[in-house]
C-alpha cells in the first residue's frame, strides 16, 4: 500500500509546489484563480480525508514516514490524527474562504502575494501533520517566513516596525523552542531504522515521549517550549505584537494569522509541549491557567475601549486563545475536547469576523469605530452575516463557540470554581465590546465616511455564507466535531494522567 | 409514542420556519403576507400545544430525545424535550398570548416600511422559537440555548428602530445584564456537572443524585441559578434592564418583557423545585429579594409619568410577587401568577399601545387624559386590567395575589404586612394611572385631540379576548376556601408540590377581606388624587427620589460602568502601551543603545585595535594561566 | 642546549615587535615589528620541532623530524607575500597622502 500517496502529504505538497508555480504566474487575474483553485483542490482532499479517519483500516492513507537525514536520527514522519485532522481542515477550509472573500482586493505584485499565501498555507499545513520535531520545527519556520515578507511588503502604514516586532518576537520564541528540541532530542533513547541504520538519538514524536527527563529538567525546558508558544498564541504578556500585526497586515494576512496561525501555539501544546512534559504541566499548569485567565480578562477589557476596528478583533482574539490554552491545561476530558472543538470553531468566526471588517475597510477607507455608524441603512445584508458571526463569536447558544466554550468552562469550573468565576466574566466583557462594535458601526445614523457603503457582492456572500453555515451546523449539531477528536483526546489525557 | 408526541417538535420549528421565512424573504414579502406568516405558525403552535397539553394533563410525561448534543465519556447532554404538566401550561401562555400579540402586530406596525415589518415579524418569530425551547428542554444545557435565545430577540426587538441610540443603548444593557444573570446559571449547570455528572432534569432531581450534593452545593447551585433569574426576571439588583427595554415596539413590550420572557426565570425556578426546597438559605434570600424588588419598583411606579415605564415597573414589582411566591415554596401561587399576569399585564401593554397608536406615539401621561371618551374598547378593557392586578375580587389577580400573600402569611405576620403593602402601592399606581390617561380633560395638543380615535379590529379583538381571560383567568385555581378545587394545583402537582402552609380557612377569609378592602381603599384615594389630574409641578423631597428611580443607574453608572471604563483605559494607556510594550521596545531599544556604544570602541585608530588585541591576548593568558 | 634559551629568545622578540606596533606611527616601521613577531613564532617553532623531533628521534624517521620545520618555510613563504602586498599597499598610502603615519589612515571610520 506503500506506493499511494498519503493525505497529509497532499496537504503540505500540493499548496507548496501551487504556491512556487504561482510565482511565475502572469498578470492581476490568473495568479487569484490559480490560489482559488489549489486550496479548492487542498479542501477536496481534507474532505475526502475525513471519510478515512478509522486508523485500523485506512492507517496507509494517513501515516507516512520516509528516510531523511537517518544519521541523526530524523525522518519525513508525517501523520494524521485528530488534532491534525481538525486543524488540517480548518486551514483547507480558511485559505478558499480568504481568497474568495478578499477577492476584490488588489495586490501589487499579485503572483508574489498568492505564492507567498500558499507557502505559508503549506507550512501551517507541515505544521499540523508533522510527527517529527525537527520536521515541526521547519514547518514551523517555513510558516512563519511567508508572513513575514507578506506583512513587510504588503501591509499599512507602519508595516515596518509592526512586521519586525512580529518577526523579532516570534523567531525568540522560535530559538527558545529549537535549544529545547535540541537538549531533549540529545536524551531520547536510540532508534533502529528498518534498513539498519542506526542513531544514537531521534527526533520522532515516539522518541520525544519517551525521552528520559529529570523532573529539574523538565521544569525550564517546559517553559521554552511554553515561551514560544505562548508568544504564538499570544498568551499575557507575551502578546504585544499581535494587535499591531493584525492592525498592519494586509487583512488577508491578518485572516490567516488570527484565523489558523496563532493555532500553531495551542497545537503545540497539545502535540508537543503537554505529552513531552507531563511532569512540568502537573506542577505549572495552576500558574498558566492564572496567567491566562489574567490574559482573557486583561484582553477583553483592552477591547472594550479600542477605537480601532481591527485591533479590538485582535484582542477579543487573544481573550478566545486564552480560554483555550487555560482549557487545555485542565487536563479533563471535558476541557480539552471543548478546546479541541474551539480550535476549529474560533478558527471559522474570527475569519469572518475579519471578512466583515476587510469589506468595510475596503469601501470606507477607515477602521475606526467612531468615524462608522449607519452602516446597517447602507448594507443590510452584511449587517446581517456580521451579528451572526459576531454573536457566534460570543457563544451565543445554538452557535459552534457555545459548545466549545460551555465544555472547557466546565473543564475550567472542575479545577477550581473560582478559575471558572474569573474567566466567565469574560463573556460579559465580550458581550460589552461586540455589542458596542455593533451599535456604533452598524446602527445610527450613516456617518459621513459610511455613506460610500454599499452591500456586498456575490463572492463575498458566497464565502460568508459558508461561515454562517458552519456556525449554524456545528452549533446545533457538534458531536461529529467532538467524534473526530475524541480519540486524540484521550490519546493526550492518557500522556498526562 | 403516542402521535403527538410525533409532532412535538413542530411546536418549537413552526415559528422557526416564520422567522426563516420573514427573515429570508423579507423584501418579496408583501406586509399581509408576512404578518400572516408570522402569526399563523404561533397558532398552528398554539394548536399543537392545546393536544400536549390534553396528553398530559392526567399527569403523563412525555420525554423525547431527538440527538445527542454533547456526549463525552463523562457527560451526555441530549438534544431533548420534556413536555409535562408545567411545561405544556407555559406552551399555552407563549403560544396563546403570542399569538394574539402577534395579530395585534399586524396592525400595530402597520405604518413600518415592508421589509421592516417582515425583519420585526421574523424576531417575533424566532422569539417565540427560542422561549419555546426554553419551556420544553429535558436539561438545563436546552433550557439555556432558549434562555440565551430569547435575550437575544429581546435584544433585537428593542433596538428594532435601531437608528436611534439610545434605543440600541437600551438594547445593549437588556443583553449585558442578561449576561451576567447568564454567567450565574451557567456556573450552577457546571457545578451541577461538577457534583452530578449530568444536566438532564430527571436525572438531576432524582434522589439518587440529589444525594450526591451537599448543602453547600445545594445552597451555592440555587443561589447562582437564582443570579440567573435576576436577569432575566429582573429582580434587584440586575432589573434596571427592563424599564429602558420600553424603547422596543410596544407588543413587544406585552409579550416579552411582561408576559413571557421575565417569567422564564419563575419557570426556571418552578421546574428546579425539587432543588429549591431543599436551600433553605436560598428561598430566603428569594423571599427578601423578591419583596425588596416588589416594594422597589412600585414605589418607582408611582412617580413615573411615562406610559409604558409605569407599566415596566409594575411587571418588576409582579416579578418580585412571584419570587415572594417561590421562595415561601408556594410554587404554584407562583405559577399562577405567571398565568394571570400574563394576561393582565399583556392586555395593560396592548392597551397602552392602543393608547399611544392614537396618540400619534406620544407616552407621556401628563400630555393625555379623557381618553375613554374617545376610545372605550381601549379604556374599558385597560381598566379591566387595573382590576385584575390590583386584586379585586373576582378578577384573576385576586386569586393568585391571594394565593401569595396567604402563603406569606403562613412565613409570618410581618411579611404579610410587607407584602400587603406592596399590594397595596399595585393598586395606587395602577389606578393612578388609568385616571390620569382615561379620565379628566384631555391636555394633548389640538391636532393629538383631532387625531383620537379608537383603534382597528386587530388590536382591540385580542385587547377583548384578554380582558375576558383577566377576569376569568383565575378560575382556573379557585381555593378550597371559596369553595373552589384548585385545577391548576391538581393539574400541576405532579411536578410542582403545593405550598406546605396549609391556614385555617376562617383566617383565609379574614385576609381575603382585608386585602380587598384596602385595595378598594387604596383606589379611591388614587382617584381623590387623580380625578382631575391637571398636571403637577416637578416633585421635590422624595417624591425627586422615586422620579428618578432612587438613582440606581446613576449609581451603577459610578460604580461599574465607570470603574470598568477607567481600568480599561488605564490597562490600555498605562499597562500595555508603557508596560509591556514599553518593556518589550525596552529591549529593543538597549540592544541598539548598546550597540551605539560599543560602536564608538571602532574609532579607527589602528593603534588602539592593537592595543585592545593586545590586552585580550594577555587576558586570555592570564586566564589560561590562573583560573 | 635548553630549550628555555630558546623560549626567552623569542618571547623577547615577539614583546619587542608588540611594544613597536603599540608605540610606533610610521606603518613601515610597524610592518617591520609584526615581521618581528611573526619570526619570534617561527623562531620557537622550529625550536620546539627539533625538541620533540629528538625525543622521539628512536621511533621516528629522519622525514618526520623534518615535518615541522617545512611548515616554518611555508610560513616564510606566505609571509614574504604578505609582505610584498603589504609594501605595495604602504607604498600606494604615500603616493596618495604623503604620509605613512597610521594614525592618518582613518578614513574607513566615517
Amino acid at each position: 500500500m506503500g506506493s499511494y500517496i498519503t493525505f497529509p502529504e497532499l496537504f503540505i505538497w500540493i499548496p507548496i509546489l501551487a504556491g512556487i508555480i504561482c510565482f511565475f504566474l502572469k498578470g492581476e487575474k490568473s495568479p487569484k484563480i490559480w490560489a482559488i483553485l489549489s486550496s479548492l483542490l487542498v479542501l477536496a482532499a481534507a474532505v475526502t480525508s475525513l471519510f478515512y479517519t478509522d486508523d485500523t483500516k485506512y492507517a496507509t492513507y494517513n501515516n507516512v514516514n520516509y528516510y531523511w537525514m537517518k544519521e541523526i536520527g530524523n525522518s519525513f514522519f508525517v501523520g494524521l490524527d485528530g488534532t491534525g485532522r481538525i486543524l488540517g481542515l480548518l486551514t483547507a477550509i480558511a485559505f478558499p474562504v480568504i481568497f474568495i472573500s478578499t477577492q476584490k482586493n488588489t495586490y501589487k505584485n499579485t503572483s508574489a502575494f498568492y505564492g507567498l499565501m500558499l507557502l505559508t498555507q503549506g507550512g501551517l499545513m507541515g505544521v499540523f501533520v508533522a510527527m517529527d520535531a525537527l520536521l515541526f520545527y521547519f514547518f514551523w519556520e517555513l510558516a512563519l517566513i511567508p508572513v513575514y515578507f507578506l506583512c513587510s511588503k504588503w501591509g499599512g502604514e507602519k508595516r515596518i516596525q509592526a512586521t519586525f516586532k512580529f518577526f523579532v518576537y516570534t523567531f525568540a520564541g522560535s530559538l527558545l523552542m529549537l535549544i529545547g528540541i535540541i537538549y531533549v532530542y540529545q536524551h531520547t533513547p536510540q532508534r533502529i531504522f528498518e534498513d539498519g541504520t542506526v542513531s544514537a538519538h531521534s527526533f520522532a514524536l515516539n522518541s520525544f515521549l519517551n525521552a528520559s527527563l529529570t523532573m529539574e529538567e523538565q521544569n525550564w525546558l517546559f517553559w521554552l517550549f511554553f515561551v514560544a508558544f505562548a508568544i504564538k498564541m499570544p498568551v499575557f504578556p507575551f502578546h504585544t505584537w499581535q494587535p499591531d500585526t493584525y492592525d498592519q497586515s494586509p487583512t488577508s494576512v491578518t485572516m490567516v494569522l488570527s484565523g489558523v496561525m496563532v493555532k500553531m501555539g495551542l497545537f503545540g501544546v497539545i502535540r508537543w509541549l503537554i505529552p513531552v512534559f507531563p511532569g512540568a504541566t502537573l506542577q505549572f499548569d495552576s500558574l498558566v491557567i492564572i496567567l491566562c485567565i489574567i490574559g482573557i480578562i486583561y484582553a477583553s477589557c483592552l477591547a472594550i475601549v479600542q477605537d480601532n476596528i481591527k485591533k479590538l478583533v485582535a484582542y477579543s482574539s487573544i481573550a478566545h486563545i486564552g480560554l483555550m490554552c487555560a482549557a487545555l491545561f485542565t487536563t479533563n476530558e471535558m476541557g480539552v475536547q471543548g478546546a479541541m472543538i474551539q480550535l476549529f470553531s474560533h478558527g471559522i468566526n474570527i475569519i469572518g469576523m475579519w471578512v466583515v471588517v476587510d469589506i468595510l475597510e475596503r469601501q470606507t477607507g477607515v477602521k475606526n469605530i467612531s468615524q462608522l455608524g449607519g452602516v446597517a441603512q447602507k448594507a443590510p445584508v452584511l449587517t446581517i452575516f456580521l451579528v451572526i458571526i459576531a454573536l457566534a463569536n460570543i457563544a451565543l447558544p445554538l452557535t459552534n463557540a457555545f459548545v466549545g466554550e460551555f465544555l472547557m468552562f466546565s473543564g475550567l469550573f472542575q479545577v477550581n470554581t473560582w478559575y471558572a468565576i474569573a474567566a466567565g466574566i469574560s463573556i460579559i466583557l465580550a458581550a460589552v465590546y461586540t455589542l458596542r462594535m455593533i451599535q456604533k458601526v452598524f446602527y445610527g445614523d450613516v456617518s459621513p465616511a459610511a455613506e460610500v457603503v454599499t452591500d456586498i457582492s456575490f463572492s463575498e456572500k458566497a464565502a460568508l455564507f459558508v461561515i454562517v453555515v458552519l456556525v449554524f451546523v456545528l452549533g446545533v449539531m457538534p458531536q461529529p466535531l467532538i467524534e473526530l477528536t475524541k480519540k486524540a483526546v484521550n490519546t493526550f489525557l492518557a500522556t498526562v494522567n | 409514542m403516542s402521535n403527538i408526541a410525533k409532532l412535538v417538535w413542530l411546536i418549537p420549528v413552526l415559528p422557526l420556519i416564520g422567522f426563516l421565512v420573514n427573515g429570508l424573504f423579507r423584501k418579496n414579502l408583501s406586509k399581509g403576507l408576512s404578518g400572516f406568516i408570522g402569526s399563523s405558525v404561533v397558532l398552528a403552535s398554539f394548536v399543537l400545544s392545546v393536544l400536549v397539553f390534553m396528553q398530559v394533563k392526567n399527569g403523563e410525561v412525555l420525554n423525547i430525545h431527538y440527538f445527542d448534543f454533547i456526549r463525552l465519556s463523562v457527560l451526555n447532554i441530549g438534544f431533548e424535550f420534556k413536555l409535562d404538566a408545567l411545561s405544556a401550561l407555559f406552551l399555552l401562555i407563549i403560544t396563546g398570548v403570542g399569538f394574539l400579540i402577534h395579530v395585534y402586530s399586524t396592525a400595530y406596525m402597520h405604518d413600518e416600511p415592508g421589509k421592516d415589518f417582515a425583519r420585526y415579524f421574523s424576531f417575533l418569530n424566532l422569539f417565540v422559537f427560542s422561549m419555546l425551547l426554553l419551556v420544553m428542554g429535558g436539561n438545563f444545557v436546552i433550557l439555556f440555548i432558549g434562555w440565551e435565545g430569547v435575550g437575544l430577540c429581546s435584544y433585537l426587538l428593542i433596538g428594532y428602530w435601531f437608528k436611534r441610540e439610545d434605543y440600541t443603548d437600551a438594547a445593549n444593557k437588556a443583553f449585558i445584564m442578561n449576561r451576567i444573570g447568564d454567567l450565574g446559571f451557567l456556573l450552577a449547570v457546571f457545578w451541577l456537572i461538577a457534583k452530578v455528572g449530568s444536566v438532564n432534569f430527571d436525572e438531576v432531581f432524582s434522589a439518587a443524585s440529589l444525594a450526591k450534593l451537599s448543602a453547600t452545593d445545594i445552597t451555592g447551585i440555587t443561589l447562582l441559578l437564582f443570579v440567573g433569574a435576576t436577569g432575566k426576571s429582573a429582580q434587584i439588583p440586575l432589573y434596571t434592564w427592563l424599564p429602558d427595554a420600553m424603547a422596543g415596539p410596544t407588543p413587544v413590550s406585552a409579550l416579552i418583557h411582561a408576559a413571557t420572557m421575565v417569567t422564564a426565570g419563575i419557570y426556571m425556578i418552578a421546574r428546579s423545585n425539587a432543588l429549591f426546597s431543599l436551600a433553605e438559605f436560598t428561598q430566603t434570600v428569594i423571599t427578601i429579594v423578591g419583596l425588596a424588588t416588589a416594594l422597589l419598583a412600585a414605589s418607582i411606579a408611582i412617580k413615573q409619568n411615562d406610559i409604558k415605564k409605569v407599566l415596566a415597573y409594575s411587571t418588576v414589582s409582579q416579578l418580585g410577587f412571584m419570587f415572594i411566591a417561590l421562595g415561601t415554596g408556594n410554587y404554584v401561587a407562583a405559577v399562577f401568577h405567571v398565568l394571570t399576569h400574563a394576561f393582565f399585564k399583556a392586555l395593560m401593554f396592548l392597551g397602552s399601545g392602543s393608547v399611544i397608536h392614537a396618540m400619534g406615539g406620544e407616552q407621556d401621561i401628563r400630555n393625555m387624559g379623557g381618553l375613554h371618551k374617545h376610545m372605550k374598547i381601549t379604556s374599558i378593557t385597560f381598566l379591566i386590567g387595573c382590576l385584575a392586578i390590583s386584586g379585586i375580587p373576582g378578577f384573576s389577580g385576586f386569586f393568585s395575589k391571594d394565593e401569595i400573600l396567604a402563603g406569606a402569611y403562613g412565613h409570618g405576620p410581618l411579611l404579610y404586612a410587607v407584602v400587603l403593602f406592596a399590594a397595596l402601592l399595585t393598586a395606587f399606581y395602577m389606578f393612578r394611572l388609568y385616571f390620569i390617561t382615561f379620565t379628566g380633560k384631555f391636555r394633548g395638543t389640538h391636532e393629538q385631540e383631532h387625531h383620537l380615535h379608537e383603534s382597528p379590529a386587530a388590536m382591540t379583538i385580542p385587547l377583548v379576548i384578554l380582558a375576558v381571560l383577566s377576569v376569568i383567568g383565575g378560575l382556573v385555581g379557585v381555593p378550597e376556601a371559596l369553595g373552589g378545587n384548585h385545577m391548576l394545583a391538581r393539574f400541576l402537582s405532579p411536578v410542582v408540590p403545593s405550598a406546605g402552609h396549609h391556614i385555617e380557612h376562617s383566617t383565609e377569609y379574614l385576609l381575603m377581606g382585608l386585602s380587598s378592602v384596602l385595595v378598594i381603599a387604596s383606589i379611591l384615594f388614587a382617584w381623590s388624587r387623580f380625578k382631575n389630574y391637571t398636571g403637577e409641578g416637578d416633585a421635590g423631597g422624595f417624591g425627586k427620589l422615586l422620579q428618578n428611580k432612587w438613582y440606581v443607574d446613576e449609581l451603577y453608572q459610578a460604580t461599574i460602568v465607570n470603574p470598568l471604563r477607567s481600568i480599561s483605559g488605564f490597562f490600555d494607556r498605562i499597562i500595555e502601551k508603557k508596560g509591556i510594550d514599553g518593556f518589550v521596545n525596552g529591549i529593543g531599544k538597549a540592544v541598539s543603545y548598546g550597540s551605539r556604544q560599543m560602536r564608538l570602541v571602532q574609532n579607527g585608530q589602528v593603534g588602539v585595535y592593537v592595543l585592545l588585541m593586545v590586552i585580550g591576548m594577555l587576558v586570555l593568558f592570564i586566564i589560561q594561566l590562573f583560573v | 642546549m635548553d630549550i628555555k634559551a630558546y623560549i626567552f629568545l623569542s618571547l623577547t622578540l615577539f614583546t619587542i615587535g608588540i611594544i613597536g606596533v603599540l608605540v610606533r606611527r610610521n606603518a613601515i616601521l610597524v610592518f617591520m615589528c609584526i615581521e618581528l613577531m611573526l619570526n619570534a613564532v617561527n623562531l620557537l617553532l622550529v625550536a620546539f620541532s627539533k625538541m620533540h623531533a629528538a625525543s622521539t628521534a628512536a621511533k621516528a624517521s629522519a622525514s618526520y623530524a623534518a615535518d615541522a620545520q617545512i611548515f616554518v618555510f611555508f610560513i616564510m613563504v606566505v609571509a614574504a607575500a604578505e609582505v610584498s602586498v603589504g609594501l605595495a599597499i604602504i607604498v600606494m598610502l604615500y603616493r596618495n597622502t604623503h604620509s605613512v603615519d597610521i594614525n592618518f589612515l582613518n578614513r574607513l571610520k566615517n
